[in-house]
């Protein structure tokens, strides 16, 4: 693979449902070992430009390339192959309520990669360790855990098989500052010790600037502007001041009827 | 006109459906063929499926045996033709009411269970992360919950037939006073081979009814708690019709001349 290839090389990407446009034609890189933070409000097609990049959706038109290959209509083991580069923390944490949680940790282990279940587990404990979760942790089921020990270990899921690409979809919504805190600094360590590359979608602005290397921030179906995440306060562009402050006034407005 | 249009609209809908449920049971029916294979999951709901519904499967197959046999004698006893309960009882059981009811309490039981299992997981995102963890929702979810069904629903079938001949036995010895002997030579001398394996028949094609429709809506369900009520009820009502049309399908296959 070329050094100077970006590890995912979106172009021109376009989703609608119905009539309603939500990706116009997004064009972004993601560079090996790079922290990319997608920000944007609700509704902008972040979640859906994710959902795009694992195959999850079918995108319109466009290009996803991954590692140089074009991923966009892969389907059965072409896309399981494509998939075990991938890790992802999702918004709720995903986790499977009818597994243990040291299963749902090494579930792609076993079930992805066929490891043996003895094996498997030996390393959902390492994982668990990495994130902060003792061994009594896992026999639980998720329905016994706290919302901040279920990102927890959604995190040590994602991270499990040690992939090439994490996707993190909103890794703080829910949690309590300090607790986001918490989870941000495993994702910088966990993202760091595996050099992997990061995609990350949030409005915690704290949070983007924590994990974050590069920000982009979509409105209205495209890329309006991306950059280093330490120009994001002298960017120059008015929805992207108005998002990182949080402001009910600007260009950005809010479809609210009045009371 | 918008008469014509809204009957137009729910034509095309019901198109569309059908199609796609025909598109997700061929996708279901290959993903029990294509490795990878899960047996513990495929033995996890037959013990759900079988084990458990034995109980109310039970009770349901006693029940209708002894009304059977009571019903029976009541309308036989206006032309002297109550010799022939044995046979009534028998046939009516394992041809068409031991399938038939076995699969409208498993629909009830299981078909539920199964649309909202797999509902909250859509719902949830956990579809979607089986997906990132390089696992085919369709092998992992559907093809163990098809399989086990159909593999499991003749054996519930089989032994709700043998609980209802006995219902229908009790009855008959105890309340109608039936000689015990000659109501079992009588029940054994007229029941063929053919009667039971139609039944069993039915029930299999019942399994795969009820799983695939417990699949296939839970699978569509959208929008919260609210979906995966909408999800669970229509995978009852759509399996409990199903298996009603396959019943007379499945009678007209083995029986018609």
């Amino acid at each position: 693979m070329n050094d100077r290839q970006p590890k995912i090389a979106i172009r021109g990407l376009t989703k609608s449902f119905g009539l309603k446009a939500v990706l116009k034609g997004i064009d972004l890189d993601i560079a090996v070992g790079e922290s990319l933070v997608v920000i944007g409000g609700s509704g902008t097609g972040k979640s859906v430009l994710i959902k795009c990049i694992l195959g999850l959706m079918t995108p319109d038109s466009g290009s996803i390339k991954i590692d140089g290959e074009e991923t966009v209509g892969l389907n059965g083991g072409e896309r399981e192959r494509i998939m075990a580069k991938f890790g992802m923390l999702f918004q709720g944490s995903a986790l499977f309520d009818s597994l243990p949680v040291w299963e749902n940790v090494g579930f792609g282990l076993i079930a992805g990669d066929g490891k043996p279940r003895r094996e498997a587990k030996e390393v959902a404990l390492r994982k668990l360790a990495a994130v902060g979760l003792g061994p009594d942790v896992a026999e639980l089921h998720p329905a016994e855990l706290s919302g901040g020990m279920q990102k927890r270990v959604a995190l040590a899921r994602a991270i499990a098989r040690e992939p090439e690409i994490i996707f993190f979809d909103e890794p703080t919504t829910g949690l309590d500052p300090i607790m986001s805190d918490v989870i941000n600094d495993l994702i910088r360590k966990c993202v760091g010790e595996l050099g992997a590359t990061a995609l990350s979608i949030t409005h915690d602005m704290a949070s983007a600037r924590r994990i974050a290397h590069r920000i982009a921030m979509i409105y209205g179906g495209r890329i309006i502007w991306q950059g280093p995440v330490a120009a994001i306060d002298s960017s120059g562009n008015d929805h992207v001041d108005q998002f990182i402050h949080g402001r009910a006034e600007g260009p950005i407005k809010m479809p609210v009827r009045p009371l | 006109m918008a008469f014509l249009q809204a009957i137009g609209h729910t034509f095309l809908n019901g198109v569309e459906t059908l199609g796609r449920l025909i598109l997700f049971a061929l996708d279901g029916l290959l993903a029990i063929v294509r490795p990878p294979y899960y047996p513990r999951l495929i033995l996890k709901q037959m013990i759900e499926i079988g084990y458990y519904s034995l109980p109310v499967v039970g009770l349901t197959a006693v029940f209708t045996g002894m009304v059977l046999a009571l019903q029976s004698f009541t309308g036989f006893a206006r032309f002297s033709a109550e010799s022939a309960i044995p046979q009534v009882v028998v046939v009516s059981l394992t041809r068409e009411l031991g399938p038939v009811l076995a699969g409208l309490m498993v629909a009830g039981r299981i078909g539920a269970a199964m649309a909202a299992e797999i509902g909250t997981m859509r719902v949830t995102d956990q579809i979607d992360a089986l997906s990132t963890l390089s696992t085919n929702p369709m092998r992992y979810l559907v093809a163990p919950r098809l399989l086990a069904a159909t593999a499991t629903l003749p054996f519930l079938v089989l032994i709700a037939d043998i609980i209802g001949i006995f219902g229908g036995y009790i009855v008959s010895i105890y309340k109608l006073g039936f000689n015990p002997g000659i109501y079992i030579h009588n029940t054994l001398s007229f029941l063929e081979p053919l009667d039971v394996i139609s039944g069993l028949v039915k029930a299999a094609v019942f399994g795969f009814m009820i799983a695939l429709m417990g699949c296939y809506h839970g699978f569509h369900s959208r929008g919260g708690a609210q979906g995966v009520g909408g999800a669970t009820t229509n995978a009852v009502v759509s399996a409990s019709i199903l298996i009603l049309i396959s019943n007379y399908i499945v009678t007209e296959l083995f029986f018609a001349r």
